[in-house]
């Protein structure tokens, strides 16, 4: 006996993607000056990296960590505004410390005062100490990054595309990119260079979607020169969606393994990309990086006719495969 | 697209093997590795982040180095003054980075500003001329000349002092007998000192931080430490601290310098014989030893100090002449301490002091867990992207598995080959591939699955789908790579680590697209004959 094969997406799978950007778009709309709003009015929760201070993972030799107590300790030192939280397993602790007035060498002091004050019951795993010159380099540098990505990817695409695709992948991206800085700015993640990486990550799998589809559109519009523009869009973006579900599940399943089974060291990182690329990624190439073509005129002045489904796809299969599955709906 | 030639075939699975066999001194022990021969010894160097260790970052103090340049040429423009009688020294004054003086009546200008030129020279020594020199000279009218220390000559400057502080940070760094530690410059200005496997970083951050600049100067008894802490130093003097042993006792020393650090030739933690306390034995070499001999024969009964970094470390009456060139140091040192200050004797004293500005450590312990649980999460997630390819293509997702199975090994060889460093990040990057590489096979399939649809033969749609996805797989990968490349450019340490595995991953993937997935294919279409595709 044989076990059938799992299709997620059922072979003749018609959906009307093109109709429903009526929904998509203001959806979109609304959630980016969401994702805006919350960025300017909660900020990221950026990390030492960017705004310097001292970032302490301890853990205590026996027992769990008592956190009202090692607060307190903490607290008492005056280094201003330090957070206390557990981490992961209830002996771990993760402690930061804003960064301290008066130069590279204050931000030094701070952390052996830290050592000090929690004595030798624990264990410090990890530290790092980010003075003020480097963390201002290093928003700098991984702001400078993301744009040059984000350039880059343009100028390949145009040369690769016409333009309108350019544009039309770059708008999706931005879209992808703001919608994720809202959800981290929502859930106050941790952003720090690992969070640099995730959008880039974003933004080079997200664009790895749009351009499976936009290739397929190109393919369709040098072979139907006469199908109207949103039909060869619909085509094209069904045709293409089984890969779509069967790709995200798969990095999904690698994201998860990740997420669940990495450890806390890359759980912000494995959460901002699980968001952006397998949420918003997918969403984005299918229903905005898509249909906003037609905005963008591609394939204007075409001259369609009136009959607009192209034989291949429903007349042949029946022909040929001898009637095995229903012939789908015509629009 | 379907048929491969026996060459090519050769080709593909011999650029496998040997891109995969790089990964094989991976697999075995670091003692025997050694012995093989030097271009097998390639292999993965684990990140701080995964075997524990310190990244520390300093920066040259660049105001130091400014200051001291500045002094230097104010020192400059005095003996300038003093020899060819332009006024007097004392009127040499300093403002920001220039000297000013005005020369007194008389003095033939012409003369003055000649003087004064000679004192700048060309930069860039005589391989490299700029036409840039180092310092400016400005005739203000009215006999005032202003000197300033040019930009280039600064950043000259600070440049020679990170190269000189590197060699001395090497010899320190390898004092505290840890394996590999890295060294480099960063920029103009910085140093990255990278030390794996470290227990204690306080220890190497308090060797590193040190200037370790010794002087050994006369105490000055003209006047009392109270007196001077009232505010009246005499002006070749200057009041000093003791260290925080000897707790914080001021004291009045000489600025003139007897001997400085720079006249050692050795120095060892060692037991005082009769209170058996830790000391530091130092001899000096003959210039030292012989200016040391004249001070204290000339000095008996007085005390003297040693001094490091403004620090006041002791100060013994000399109660006869120390004569061999030899002495020892003691300050209530503990043991490590009179270790510590061997150590930075032996290794000499930074041109400038260095500032920390970027700690990253990362403890042994957290280190293997990472690595625990980074390996636990690339099993459990290979091997969930398996079970579904293979539930979603059956045999032809057990070449996707295979495909994907030896892209990973490619990946470990190609990292190998590069030496690279393997970080968290860079694990989440292959776990990231496994699910990416999938996805070129994803490609092919669906294409494949679209063209049997579409009534094409068996042959045929895994013909045409093989060469209609090769394309897109190309383009889509391609957008990924760029963002790997800027990430791995502006990146640090892990990240760089992630853009790598990702950068090799993406390139991996598309060949084995390109190649192993369609071999394997096209050896199963010769010897099945299918008629139709199992997908």
């Amino acid at each position: 006996m044989r076990i059938p094969l799992l299709r997620i997406v059922p072979d003749d799978t018609k959906f009307d993607f093109m109709r429903f950007r009526r929904i998509s778009f203001p959806i979109s709309a609304v959630l980016s000056i969401v994702a805006m709003l919350l960025f300017f009015t909660h900020g990221l929760n950026l990390g030492v990296d960017f705004v310097g201070g001292t970032l302490m993972e301890v853990q205590t030799k026996s027992g769990p960590a008592d956190l009202a107590k090692m607060r307190s300790a903490v607290g008492s030192l005056n280094l201003g505004e330090a957070q206390l939280q557990q981490f992961g397993a209830p002996t771990d602790v993760l402690i930061r410390i804003p960064q301290q007035p008066g130069g590279e060498l204050a931000q030094q002091q701070a952390a052996q005062k830290v050592r000090a004050a929690l004595g030798d019951e624990i264990d410090v795993r990890r530290i790092e100490v980010v003075g003020p010159r480097v963390s201002t380099e290093l928003l700098a540098y991984g702001i400078f990054g993301l744009l040059v990505a984000i350039i880059g990817i343009f100028i390949y695409l145009w040369f690769r595309f016409e333009w309108q695709f350019a544009l039309g992948a770059m708008i999706a991206n931005v879209h992808d990119l703001v919608l994720t800085i809202g959800f981290l700015s929502l859930m106050q993640i941790d952003f720090d260079l690992n969070g640099i990486a995730a959008l880039m990550t974003i933004l080079g799998y997200s664009l790895n979607d749009t351009v499976v589809i936009y290739d397929r559109i190109r393919e369709m519009l040098r072979r139907y020169k006469r199908m109207s523009i949103a039909d060869l869009l619909n085509i094209s973006v069904n045709s293409t969606l089984s890969r779509s579900v069967i790709t995200h599940v798969t990095v999904t399943l690698a994201l998860l393994a990740l997420f669940f089974f990495g450890g806390h060291a890359i759980h912000a990182f494995t959460a901002t990309m699980l968001f952006g690329v397998v949420l918003v990624g997918t969403y984005t190439s299918i229903f905005i990086a898509a249909p906003i073509l037609i905005y963008l005129g591609v394939g204007y002045g075409r001259q369609e006719a009136d009959e607009p489904a192209p034989k291949e796809f429903v007349a042949e299969v029946a022909d040929k495969a001898g009637a095995a599955k229903p012939a789908a709906a015509k629009r | 697209m379907l048929y491969i030639s026996r060459w090519k075939m050769l080709a593909i699975i011999a650029t496998t093997l040997i891109v995969c066999s790089f990964a094989i001194p991976n697999f075995f022990p670091k003692e025997q590795v050694e012995k093989w021969p030097k271009w097998a010894q390639r292999h993965i160097v684990l990140g701080l982040d995964l075997q524990g260790g310190s990244h520390i970052l300093l920066e040259v103090d660049s105001a130091a180095v400014r200051k001291e340049k500045v002094e230097a040429l104010r020192d400059d423009v005095r003996r300038v003054v003093r020899e060819n009688r332009l006024g007097s020294p004392s009127a040499v004054t300093v403002r920001g980075n220039t000297v000013e003086f005005r020369v007194r009546d008389g003095v033939d200008q012409k003369l003055a500003l000649q003087k004064f030129q000679e004192l700048s020279q060309p930069l860039g020594g005589l391989l490299q001329a700029t036409g840039q020199r180092s310092i400016d000279v400005v005739d203000a009218g009215g006999g005032l000349f202003r000197l300033t220390v040019t930009e280039p000559a600064l950043v000259e400057r600070i440049r020679q002092s990170v190269d000189q502080s590197i060699q001395i940070i090497e010899r320190r760094v390898n004092e505290l007998g840890t394996v590999e530690p890295s060294i480099q410059r960063q920029g103009v200005d910085r140093v990255l000192v990278q030390v794996p496997g470290l227990q204690d970083p306080q220890r190497l951050k308090d060797l590193l931080g040190k200037t370790a600049k010794l002087t050994f100067r006369m105490v000055d008894m003209t006047t009392t430490p109270d007196q001077a802490e009232a505010g009246k130093v005499p002006p070749e003097s200057e009041l000093l601290r003791g260290s925080k042993s000897e707790n914080g006792q001021p004291y009045v020393i000489e600025k003139r310098v007897v001997v400085s650090g720079e006249d050692l030739v050795d120095a060892q933690p060692g037991f005082d014989q009769r209170t058996s306390e830790p000391v530091v034995n130092f001899r000096f070499n003959n210039n030292g030893a012989r200016r040391f001999a004249e001070a204290t024969q000339s000095n008996v009964g007085r005390p003297f100090a040693i001094v490091l970094d403004n620090e006041v470390i002791s100060a013994p009456v000399i109660r006869e002449p120390i004569i061999g060139g030899s002495g020892q140091i003691s300050g209530n040192f503990t043991v490590q301490a009179a270790n510590d200050l061997a150590i930075l004797l032996r290794a000499g004293a930074l041109p400038a002091p260095l500032t920390i500005i970027e700690e990253r450590t990362v403890g042994p312990g957290l280190g293997q867990d990472s690595i625990d649980n980074g390996m636990r999460a690339a099993w459990i997630g290979s091997l969930a992207v398996i079970i579904f390819m293979f539930a979603t293509y059956g045999l032809f997702g057990l070449f996707a598995n295979i495909a994907v199975a030896i892209n990973v090994a490619m990946i470990f060889g190609i990292l190998s080959l590069l030496n690279a460093t393997l970080t968290l990040p860079g694990i989440c990057g292959i776990v990231l591939t496994v699910g990416i590489a999938v996805d070129s096979n994803v490609l092919i399939y669906e294409r494949i699955r679209e063209e049997v649809r579409a009534g094409r033969s068996a042959l045929n749609a895994l013909d045409a789908g093989f060469t209609r996805a090769l394309a897109t797989i190309l383009d889509s990968n391609i957008t990924t790579f760029i963002a790997a490349v800027v990430l791995f450019y502006i990146g640090t340490g892990p990240v760089r680590g992630f853009a790598v595995t990702l950068g090799i991953g993406i390139v991996t993937t598309v060949f084995t697209a390109f190649t192993l997935t369609r071999l394997m294919v096209a050896l199963w279409v010769r010897w099945w004959r299918p008629r139709t595709v199992p997908i």
